[in-house]
């Protein structure tokens, strides 16, 4: 028997089905895995203990033939999302000891399909930053090395860079993230996952920390596009608590992955192909292009103007709604709490020791475009911007059904790179931000690697609603890819 | 003219403009489920969203909403079908978001006009120029812990409308009419209770003084004055103190001030220089609200005959007077009170004169409310139906009242065990009279010898020795006839 950690999520759905191996004996194997791989910090909170109970009952809910969709599959969860009962952080200092007493929309709907969980993995603090460095618990390493210089620890993108690192390295069987301006795909790309963002209200943001709430959405990282299928239908429907959840079907989006592309429609945006894209990216993009026409596509040119602005109108509306969203960590509640001699000394004495420095300097910029005086220029001026891309993106579906476009300017980069720069850091979004941006879903399939080893993906985007298509797709794309390369760090 | 007040240099003339909040009456708040029981134990009223959790969400009342609607109706406001929810950024202990959830730019009830009715039986149009829906805050307590604070977020969330008006308002007295007019209009639709004690209606008042005709003063705001005499001790005293300041040289500062009841003045709060910026931005948790025609005129439906129309239709149906009317119309129930009254006894001046008369003066002296009288519309009505028949007299009704008001007796029922029926019999008054003038000889020798206004004493014997029942217009009618003859 293969280690069970190697089965993707769907075979070990199969394999518990068909009593090959328990959910036990599957969690048990993940829990040794998470353990062997402490060293990747992927984990913040480890639930070992609520893990074999979960499984314990899944095997009398597979035993019953009263199996949910995910029953005993061993899962890992970013920390922002709430887990009753279960220290949830966010990554920062300013939740310490917060124990939310409710569940998320999102990962009550995993456990009512069955879902075991492993733990709360780390990311950026509060989800805000690209590589996973930012954490009040320490940065996340990536278990892809580069082979030029193998003990370079390389960071596995983010925020979710935890998840993404977890099931690279097999220490989760999928996990969950959110992406805000690319925090699934952008990591995905980095560590060699499948990442998925669902469009804009597909998945309840009901009990998921909140960094931009007209831009964050849940999503899974899994190892094949069929997983993250499996996984989406698990998650998402209409919740009534989020008033911008959708009251829209959910399908099973399994179903859709029937392999056949043909005469689907494929654009390429060419406001993509950026001045010093980095040749093997473009490369990797080409060969892109040439798998999905020999798998029957169409390829079209198509053009998004306003997407060069997409960037800096991000870095305006997502520190705007994440300076508010913020202000609730005031110390009066909950979490950490530094005292002062007035109210006032007591808020500045928390949020500053509370928040890190790059969700302070978002605070000060968000709080600075929406400014009397400002706001116009800066927060009403990008949300222009913002109805400019969604509309590009109508046009763009007038011609084509999907766009293809590289996940991410670079490859995995080092731990203390682009640190002191964080405008450099923040074009690690600029292929992932227009999506959120237009509510769009996006998925990032690995594609291949680098000349130091290193993995890389390709993004597909799709109408909104459209996860289907960009499934169907996707799992094409997967399967012409035929990525087979695994971290060298993994369990 | 005479709201003008006489300043050293001349006449001033006040500018009001009011924000009135006031408490949508809902059983739950504005974006939880939470219920909003006033005077519960503290923090038992409060949510996950309205402590404001991680990852918590709102969700608009649907209720809340319809009761903004149905008051903009009311308000004879423009209703707009597309509103937004705006977050309002400060950071405060009683504000656990660090935001208010309010709307700004895009409120759910755009211009409209009330008519206000001032003492002398005038009215004014005073003009509204938005309402829109916005949470509470919680509160704070500083006098349990001698080192500390504590919150109580019970209130935290609470649905509130912000009712905003034109600087229409000329002086203290239609500034309290103004409330007064907008709190028989909330509590006639039932939007609000209105109750200004338990802070449910609380109203805040910009005040400036200009030289009449000249151009606006800057303003001072004074929050939170919760009683119509405060509302007037509180506007008087702003105008005097600007007046006095302006008049010694003085510039107004723009600033927020607090009314003190017990000192009888207004002071300081905060500057203009500590003003917030509140960053306002449109709260991407929550979807404008929208709505169509029909919700409209659903609520439309839903709308009583408000105070204004039922005042008119007062004045027109029974021939009541504009004061008489406006009094009673304040109320919805003392409308229908009434109303009630006034068809069973068949005179609605008659009626109107007893309600606000007699009934309203026994209520204030026993302190109480119509809800708790004894007596009802229809056992007034009984009342004034015997005096209409000429059963008993006033003066003998104002008595049965006093009974009803007791006990809660008919008033057929105590006329009849204390045998007060008026004797409107002309043989057994007759008699009565005729002894009277046979054992008075001097008396009816003086009357016929042109001392005619001796009249009153014969009545006043007829009555003496009947006890107040007899018909006083059949004796004087007897009397006379017997006398001259």
């Amino acid at each position: 028997m293969t280690d069970l950690i190697d089965l993707s999520l769907s075979e070990a759905r199969d394999g518990l089905r068909s009593k090959d191996f328990t959910a036990v004996e599957l969690t048990r194997a993940y829990l040794g895995a998470m353990e062997r791989s402490r060293e990747l910090n992927a984990y913040i909170t480890e639930t070992p203990d609520k893990a074999l109970t979960m499984a314990e009952a899944s095997d009398k809910r597979l035993a019953a033939g009263d199996a949910g969709t995910l029953e005993g599959l061993p899962i890992a969860v970013k920390d922002l999302y709430c887990t009753e009962g279960v220290l949830t952080t966010a990554a920062s200092h300013i939740l310490d000891g917060f124990k939310p007493p409710y569940e998320s929309t999102v990962t009550s709907n995993l456990w009512r399909e069955g879902a075991v969980l492993l733990g709360k993995t780390n990311l950026d603090e509060f989800a805000m930053g690209s590589s996973n460095t930012t954490s009040y618990y320490g940065p996340v390493r990536n278990p892809w090395q580069d082979k030029t210089a193998p003990s370079r620890h390389l960071v596995p993108g983010g925020s979710s860079g935890g998840s993404a690192a977890a099931v690279a390295a097999r220490s989760a069987l999928a996990a969950l993230g959110t992406d805000t301006g690319g925090s699934i795909r952008q990591p995905a790309a980095l560590t060699a996952t499948v990442g998925f963002k669902p469009t804009y209200g597909r998945c309840s943001r009901w009990g998921i920390v909140a960094f931009a709430s007209s831009l964050d959405q849940a999503g899974p990282f899994t190892r094949t596009v069929r997983d993250a299928a499996i996984m989406l239908r698990a998650m998402a429907g209409h919740d009534p608590k989020d008033s911008t959840s959708a009251k829209i079907e959910v399908p099973n989006f399994e179903a859709s992955l029937t392999g056949d592309i043909k005469g689907l429609r494929i654009g390429i945006p060419k406001e993509y192909r950026l001045e010093g894209l980095s040749p093997e990216i473009d490369a990797l993009w080409q060969q892109g292009i040439t798998w999905l026409k020999d798998a029957g596509a169409e390829i079209v040119d198509v053009s998004l103007p306003h997407a060069k602005y997409a960037l800096p109108a991000y870095y305006i509306v997502a520190p705007a709604e994440a300076s508010s969203n913020l202000a609730r960590y005031d110390g009066v509640r909950y979490g950490l709490r530094v005292p002062g001699k007035t109210l006032d000394e007591m808020y500045a004495n928390t949020r500053g020791e509370g928040f890190g420095d790059e969700v302070q300097r978002r605070v000060l910029i968000g709080t600075y475009v929406l400014s009397a005086g400002y706001y116009d220029a800066y927060y009403l001026k990008a949300q222009k911007v913002r109805a400019r891309i969604a509309e590009d993106f109508r046009s763009a579906w007038n011609s084509c059904d999907l766009l293809l476009t590289p996940a991410t300017p670079t490859a995995a980069f080092g731990v203390d790179e682009k640190q002191d720069d964080p405008l450099q850091m923040y074009l690690n979004d600029v292929f992932t931000v227009t999506a959120n941006l237009a509510g769009l879903p996006g998925i990032s399939v690995p594609a291949g690697l680098d000349s130091k080893g290193l993995p890389l993906g390709l993004q597909l985007l799709g109408r909104p609603f459209d996860e289907g298509t960009l499934f169907r797709a996707g799992g094409v794309l997967e399967e012409a890819a035929a990525f087979t390369a695994q971290p060298g760090l993994r369990a | 003219m005479s709201n003008l007040i006489k300043g050293k240099t001349g006449e001033w003339e006040v500018v009001i403009g009011m924000e009135i909040h006031a408490q949508v009456t809902s059983n739950a708040k504005l974006f939880s489920g939470a219920p909003t029981t006033f005077g519960a134990e503290p923090n038992s009223q409060v949510s996950l969203v309205d402590a404001a959790m991680p990852g918590m969400l709102p969700v608009v009342n649907a209720e809340a909403v319809r009761q903004a609607v149905r008051t903009g109706l009311a308000l004879n406001s423009k209703v707009n079908k597309h509103s937004v929810f705006a977050r309002k950024n400060y950071f405060y202990a009683d504000l656990p978001q660090g935001y208010q959830i309010s709307q700004y730019e895009e409120p759910i009830i755009g211009e409209g006009e009330i008519e206000i009715d001032l003492e002398d039986g005038t009215t004014r149009t005073v003009g509204i120029e938005r309402l829109h829906l916005e949470q509470d805050a919680g509160k704070l307590i500083h006098d349990q812990l001698p080192e500390k604070t504590l919150v109580d977020l019970n209130r935290a969330g609470t649905p509130l409308m912000e009712i905003v008006s034109r600087p229409d308002i000329r002086s203290a007295e239609e500034a309290s009419a103004y409330v007064a007019k907008m709190r028989s209009i909330l509590r006639y639709i039932g939007s609000c209770d209105g109750n200004m004690q338990e802070g449910s209606m609380r109203a805040d008042i910009n005040v400036s003084v200009r030289k009449p005709g000249g151009p606006l003063g800057t303003r001072a705001e004074v929050k939170n004055v919760n009683s119509l005499r405060f509302i007037r001790q509180a506007v008087e005293v702003e105008a005097r103190r600007q007046i006095k300041l302006i008049e010694s040289g003085s510039e107004i500062v723009q600033e927020t001030r607090l009314f003190d009841p017990n000192k009888g003045e207004t002071r300081s709060m905060r500057s203009k220089e500590d003003a917030h910026d509140y960053r306002y931005f449109p709260d991407p948790d929550l979807l404008p609200i929208e709505f169509d025609d029909a919700f409209i005129a659903d609520c439309k439906a839903t709308l009583p005959e408000l105070p204004d129309a039922k005042k008119h239709r007062f004045m027109e149906t029974y021939g009541l007077s504009a004061y008489d009317a406006g009094v009673l119309v304040a109320e919805r129930e003392t409308a229908e009170f009434f109303e009630t009254a006034a068809k069973a006894c068949g005179d609605a001046k008659l009626a109107s004169n007893w309600v606000t008369v007699e009934l309203f003066a026994r209520l204030k002296e026993a302190g109480q409310t119509l809800a708790d009288s004894k007596v009802g519309a229809e056992g007034l009505g009984g009342l004034l139906a015997l005096i209409k028949d000429g059963s008993i007299s006033g003066k003998i009704a104002k008595d049965v009242l006093d009974e009803m008001f007791e006990t809660g007796k008919g008033a057929s029922e105590i006329v009849e065990a204390k045998g007060l029926k008026q004797i409107s019999d002309t043989g057994a008054l007759e008699g009565v009279v005729d002894k009277l003038i046979a054992d008075n000889p001097g008396q009816v020798e003086a009357y016929r010898g042109g001392k005619t206004g001796l009249i009153g004493w014969f009545v006043g014997q007829v009555m003496k020795e009947t006890k107040g029942q007899a018909n006083p217009a059949m004796v004087n009618q007897l009397l006379k006839a017997k006398l001259d003859g």
